[in-house]
């Protein structure tokens, strides 16, 4: 068994003079804290990268940075599911005995640190060198592509997308570390700048500077444990020109694989944490991991379903879209969110019920996926 | 593979490799086929024909050589010959928009650019 016994986060926005370091560190001691422990007894750390100080061993950079002495380290790259999953291997590690207590950290100053250029250029290399990135595409090109094919086959509309921002925006109103603070609507949404139609900018994720940790261990640290029921990952592509159809994507495998693992099925799950770079990606995810039939996820955001005290709250924190998103840290803060609402911590966000949660990331161009089932326990 | 000669490589021309053993089609070039591992697949010229799968108007770029272009349309075609491939096209094309290839400059090279066929 696996459990995720602290979280830590701090606000994403802009973080003026802090590198990539200080913003690993500065979440990292909170997860330890939040978990109870010492920085002496983590024995095993999985970080993510950093695309503004890049490095080829930035595990043991941060290890040495932060003061510890893992008997086992080293970076995780996934794109946008690098923080499930480096949860997804904490959980085999402790459970295969190779470590008791696993720090998972991601932090980047991607703000501050670099120029939005140079944020998106880095970005847009995940297209392949000879065949994709000659064209000029951006990550939001990769992903508009897919919003096209998408809207054509299942009757999606600009206007159904939006309600995915305006919703995240509304989450985010109320956390207080968010990245963005001002309500939006959908006729906002739609007026604001095209960047790869049918995206406009408030259908992307920001690019903020922030840090976000967890520690995953052998035995819960405290009463109330938020114990991994289970996880698995699909991996179909990674260039957009080589994936496949839209109702063959990695979620719906990654998802079948996880409930298989878990014994957990959708009806069970009360709470959702879904990787949402775009509107785009949240609306297709939600589809493909069945928390919504295809072309009805729009419907369920304006019936409230997925509203804090709907049917399943989703991202209370408000996403990537609105909470912020600084590399692998980004997705990390769902999870760190997940834990509060499983341990009643969420203050005004709270939820009536998060005994079960289902967490899902994607990297790439909807390349790679990890899925994650969380139960409570007392 | 040392020769190969197409639009990647600064020639007018979009190649894609056939695989003799299991018969698969594929664009990104390699010594392999990867649907069955067999070697050396046969390098064919592509008709440029083609029919537009997904469309996105880049409206924001990140470098100067490529913003003096905005907006441009980024396609995915699908080929007659049976594989996709991402090319520019022009701005108006819609999904499902029959479509041949010419070339165009882009950022200091020529680039695949597709045009609805009439």
């Amino acid at each position: 068994m696996s459990f995720i016994t602290g979280v830590g986060l701090t606000p994403y926005g802009k973080h003026e003079g802090s590198s990539s370091l200080d913003l690993m560190s500065k979440a990292a001691e909170l997860a330890i804290a939040d978990a109870g422990l010492k920085r002496s007894d983590i024995d095993g750390i999985l970080c993510g990268y950093s695309t503004v100080s890049p490095h080829i061993m930035l595990a043991t950079v941060f290890a040495e940075h932060f003061g510890i002495h893992p008997s086992y380290a080293h970076a995780v790259q996934v794109g946008g599911a690098t923080g499930l999953a480096m949860a997804m291997l904490a959980h085999h590690l402790v459970n295969a005995g190779v470590a008791k207590h696993v720090l998972v950290v991601g932090g980047e100053n991607r703000l501050t640190g670099q120029s939005r250029d140079a944020s998106i250029q880095a970005l847009a290399q995940v297209g392949h060198p000879d065949y994709e990135v000659p064209l000029g595409p951006t990550i939001p090109a990769y992903y508009g592509l897919v919003a096209s094919r998408y809207m054509h086959e299942y009757g999606v509309t600009q206007e159904d997308l939006a309600e995915f921002a305006v919703l995240m925006r509304k989450n985010a109103l109320s956390h207080p570390g968010a990245q963005f603070h001002e309500p939006i609507t959908v006729a906002d949404v739609m007026a604001s700048k095209p960047v790869a139609m049918p995206l406009k900018l408030l259908d992307c994720c920001p690019v903020s500077d922030g840090g976000a940790a967890f520690v995953v261990s052998r035995e819960p640290t405290s009463e109330t444990g938020v114990r991994v029921r289970g996880c698995a990952q699909a991996h179909t592509h990674q260039h957009v020109t080589a994936a496949p159809a839209l109702s063959e994507l990695g979620a719906e495998i990654a998802i079948a694989k996880a409930r298989a693992a878990s014994g957990v099925t959708i009806s069970d799950v009360r709470y959702a944490a879904v990787y949402d770079s775009f509107t785009i990606t949240l609306a297709m995810l939600l589809e493909d991991l069945g928390l919504a039939e295809r072309g009805e996820a729009a419907a369920r955001v304006r019936a409230g379903y997925f509203d804090q005290n709907g049917e399943m709250p989703l991202n209370t924190h408000g996403g990537l879209l609105s909470y912020g998103h600084c590399g692998v840290g980004g997705a990390m803060a769902h999870l760190v969110e997940t834990h509060l609402q499983m341990t009643g911590r969420a203050r005004n966000r709270q939820v009536r019920d998060a005994s079960i949660a289902l967490l899902h990331g994607d990297g790439g161009v909807l390349s790679s996926h990890v899925s994650m089932l969380l139960e409570r326990v007392r | 593979m040392s020769g190969f000669k197409d639009w990647t490589t600064g020639e007018t021309a979009i190649v894609y490799q056939s695989c003799d053993s299991c018969g698969a089609k594929q664009y990104f070039r390699r010594a392999f086929c990867a649907a069955c591992g067999a070697p050396d697949p046969a390098e064919k010229l592509a008709s440029g024909a083609g029919t537009v799968y997904a469309t996105s108007l880049v409206c924001r770029a990140a470098t100067p050589e490529t913003r003096a272009h905005v907006p441009y349309n980024i396609v995915l075609v699908d080929t007659l010959e049976g594989f996709r491939m991402m090319a520019h096209g022009d701005n108006a094309l819609v999904i499902g928009d029959k479509v041949t290839a010419r070339f165009a400059q882009f950022a200091g090279r020529l680039v695949p650019y597709f045009e609805k066929v009439s």
